[in-house]
């Protein structure tokens, strides 16, 4: 039975959302406002909030000094391009993990999560030599593969909490009416997991875009994406902080663009599982 | 008559052919700071007069420098220059990384290089990197709160006078600190500084043996001076304040003294972003009688990574960009205060640029820097804020946060001074140096 709810109680607890919500994004508007102040309002002491002289100067003077649409188009590319390659090789694993598992998928599972906790660094060098060998150093190509590898757990783990919650007996019905794998995979199972297989590729894409480590170390003029743009921004000898910020703004718009319109989507994908 | 026009139109389209086909596009690494940003700009020149093109990679300095460490020991080719500094320079020359640049035109004038610059951007004898701009560290203070205190700053002052100078020039009712310094950890931030410091101390990293020297009194006696006047004069949490942070507090009025890179005084006396920029004044970083200053020496080159497929158009940039052609041009765009400094003797004999009024003490706190003499004592290594090895890096900015945690009043001075001298030694010894 739902609990009553008092109007005092509702106005608490929105408030306090709020209030988690704004502390969450306070950074993040700091930034944008910051974007928009001179250098010397930047750095003021007491900090300025609302009350300096707008001024869209800094993204002036980036989008002059940057070629933004490139390092935009190597994001798109990067991101979008590892998370499809990614979600192609794991609906299939998560398939076989869900619906016919072996003693030792939860085995496998769990070594597939222990990669994420290997220190990135620590393969820095071997990736690299890798690279230089194959000739994929400052590739769009070879960023793709390095992200996809490193979210591919992440991928499958998702999709195997949603294939667990779709009834396996959907499946026994579609292969009794003659469907073959290929066709239970594609026009069964896919159609009743998109709300997860959305969501699984909105979060993989936002991890893809903020990725900073590898796609710092492994490229160069060519295919590098915004985290590269922000990057040429920061110093530590002399106060870019408006600069920077502008940067931060312009590499972060896109993502957070496609977070607010699907937030909806994403929400319920992450939840999938549990209102169940 | 018509042999002739063929063979010059032959001869033309040779000409044409060979520049199209010579033409490259370079890769270069650097750092985001306001001298190579404006080389950025001016990079038509280049393209004009060569016709290669260039393809720039700006990161901030310490990624830069993992990035640039990467690629080179890997032989990656991902940059045709890159931009490194007196420390790495002399490390990677020896290691063969770097293409000598002892064949650069007559044009070039290598001698006019500044030779505390050419000495610590060399190894062996050999330069392998050339100086975009060159920086040492100088006092700057405010005038109006130095005569405000009824003082008068010497041109070469002592630690002594700068511990009293910033006491009575420290108000903590208007939040105004007598001095600011870098307390933050790291071996570039707060590490560089105090080991600047501690050479005008009498201290030194290493005995000629490679043996560490954190047990030495020199070291004591800087720590305890740094941190009595700090706790004293200085800002409020300045264990975790670098360059920015205090360029920040002095843009605002908010220190009295700082000593930092010749480079911020620019930045101070510039009146869009500092709020003092007219009561600015210079002079030497101190020292105390033991004929060492305390000033560092750091110079931002320009180098070639061995086996770099475009060596020849890479070399033609460099000396483009380092050229005295090169400051004429951004003195010509952008004002003589803008050229880069601390590279040229010449530039130090132009009666334009010795009008910038930070100028000569730069020039003066460059040629008082000796990256091959940095100690009172003898030492083995070469370096002022630094010793030129590989493994100063990693020591350095262990030590360095152990001396951070002394400021921010974690552990006692002595507790970091043993912890510093546990580790070096035990860096030293599996580094094989002992």
């Amino acid at each position: 039975m739902a609990r009553a709810v008092t109007p005092q109680r509702k106005i608490i607890n929105t408030a306090a959302a709020w209030a988690v919500g704004l502390a969450i994004f306070f950074p993040i508007l700091w930034t944008i406002l910051t974007s928009f102040k001179t250098e010397a309002q930047a750095i003021a002491d007491p900090p300025i909030f609302l009350g300096f002289d707008w001024t869209l100067e800094n993204y002036k003077v980036v989008m002059e000094r940057s070629d933004y649409a490139k390092y935009l188009w190597n994001s798109i590319i990067i991101a979008g391009g590892s998370t499809l390659l990614g979600v192609i090789i794991a609906v299939p694993a998560a398939w076989s993990m869900a619906f016919v598992p072996s003693r030792r998928t939860k085995d496998i599972l769990m070594w597939m999560l222990s990669t994420k906790m290997l220190p990135a660094v620590g393969v820095l060098y071997p990736i690299y030599l890798l690279f230089i060998k194959l000739g994929i150093l400052d590739s769009q190509i070879g960023l793709v593969i390095v992200l996809m590898l490193i979210n591919l757990p992440i991928i499958v783990w998702m999709l195997y909490t949603y294939f667990k919650e779709i009834p396996g007996e959907i499946l026994e019905a579609a292969r009794m009416d003659g469907a073959t794998l290929k066709e239970e995979v594609i026009y069964i199972l896919t159609p009743m997991a998109v709300p997860g297989i959305a969501s699984t590729i909105l979060l993989n894409v936002i991890l893809a875009w903020n990725e900073a480590f590898w796609t710092l170390n492994l490229t160069a003029a060519k295919a590098a994406p915004l985290t590269a743009f922000i990057a040429s921004y920061s110093s530590p000898e002399g106060l870019f902080y408006a600069k920077l910020s502008a940067a931060s703004t312009m590499a972060i718009a896109p993502i957070l663009i496609l977070g607010w319109f699907s937030q909806k989507q994403l929400v319920s994908g992450l939840t999938f599982g549990a209102v169940k | 008559m018509k042999r002739t026009y063929g063979a010059l139109l032959g001869a033309c389209a040779t000409i044409a052919f060979a520049s199209v086909a010579a033409a490259e596009t370079i890769t270069i690494a650097t750092v985001n700071n306001g001298d190579m940003i404006r080389m950025q700009g001016l990079t038509e020149d280049f393209t004009a007069k060569t016709g290669h093109d260039v393809e720039w990679v700006t990161l901030e300095e310490n990624v830069l420098r993992q990035r640039v460490t990467t690629d080179i020991s890997t032989k990656g080719g991902a940059f045709d220059i890159m931009t490194i500094g007196m420390y790495e320079t002399p490390i990677w020359g020896k290691n063969g990384w770097l293409v000598p640049l002892n064949d650069l035109s007559a044009e070039y004038d290598a001698a006019d290089i500044l030779p505390a610059m050419s000495g610590g951007l060399s190894y062996d004898g050999t330069l392998y990197a050339a100086p975009f701009y060159g920086e040492s560290s100088m006092i700057m203070y405010r005038k109006d709160l130095m005569e405000k205190a009824g003082l008068e700053m010497p041109e070469a002052p002592t630690w002594t006078f700068i511990r009293e100078a910033a006491a009575a020039m420290t108000d903590r009712a208007n939040d105004v600190n007598g001095i600011c310094l870098r307390g933050k950890a790291g071996w570039g931030e707060g590490g560089a500084f105090i080991t600047a410091m501690s050479n005008s101390f009498g201290a030194r990293w290493f005995d000629m043996d490679w043996n560490a020297q954190f047990d030495t009194k020199p070291w004591k006696d800087t720590l305890e001076f740094f941190v009595g006047m700090m706790n004293e004069s200085g800002p409020a949490g300045y264990a975790t304040n670098g360059f920015n942070e205090n360029l920040s507090l002095f843009q605002q009025g908010k220190c009295g003294m700082w000593i930092d890179a010749t480079v911020a005084a620019s930045f101070v006396t510039n009146p869009n972003d500092s709020t003092v920029a007219d009561k600015v004044g210079f002079a030497l970083a101190p020292d105390n009688g033991l004929g060492k200053r305390s000033n560092w020496l750091w110079a931002w080159a320009l180098a070639i990574p061995a086996g770099s497929q475009k060596e020849a158009a890479a070399k033609q940039f460099i000396e483009w960009a380092t050229s005295k052609d090169y400051i004429e041009l951004v003195a010509s765009k952008e004002g003589w205060a803008n050229v880069p400094p601390g590279a040229r003797t010449s530039l130090y004999e132009n009666p334009n640029y010795m009008e910038v009024p930070f100028a000569k003490m730069t020039l003066d706190s460059i040629l008082t820097a000796d990256p091959n003499n940095s100690t009172v004592e003898e030492s083995p290594y070469v370096g002022v804020q630094f010793a030129a090895i590989p493994e100063f890096a990693g020591i350095a900015t262990e030590v360095s946060q152990e001396f951070s945690a002394v400021y921010a009043g974690q552990q006692t001075i002595d507790e970091a001074l043993a912890k510093a001298q546990a580790l070096t030694n035990d860096a030293m010894e599996a580094a094989g140096y002992k």
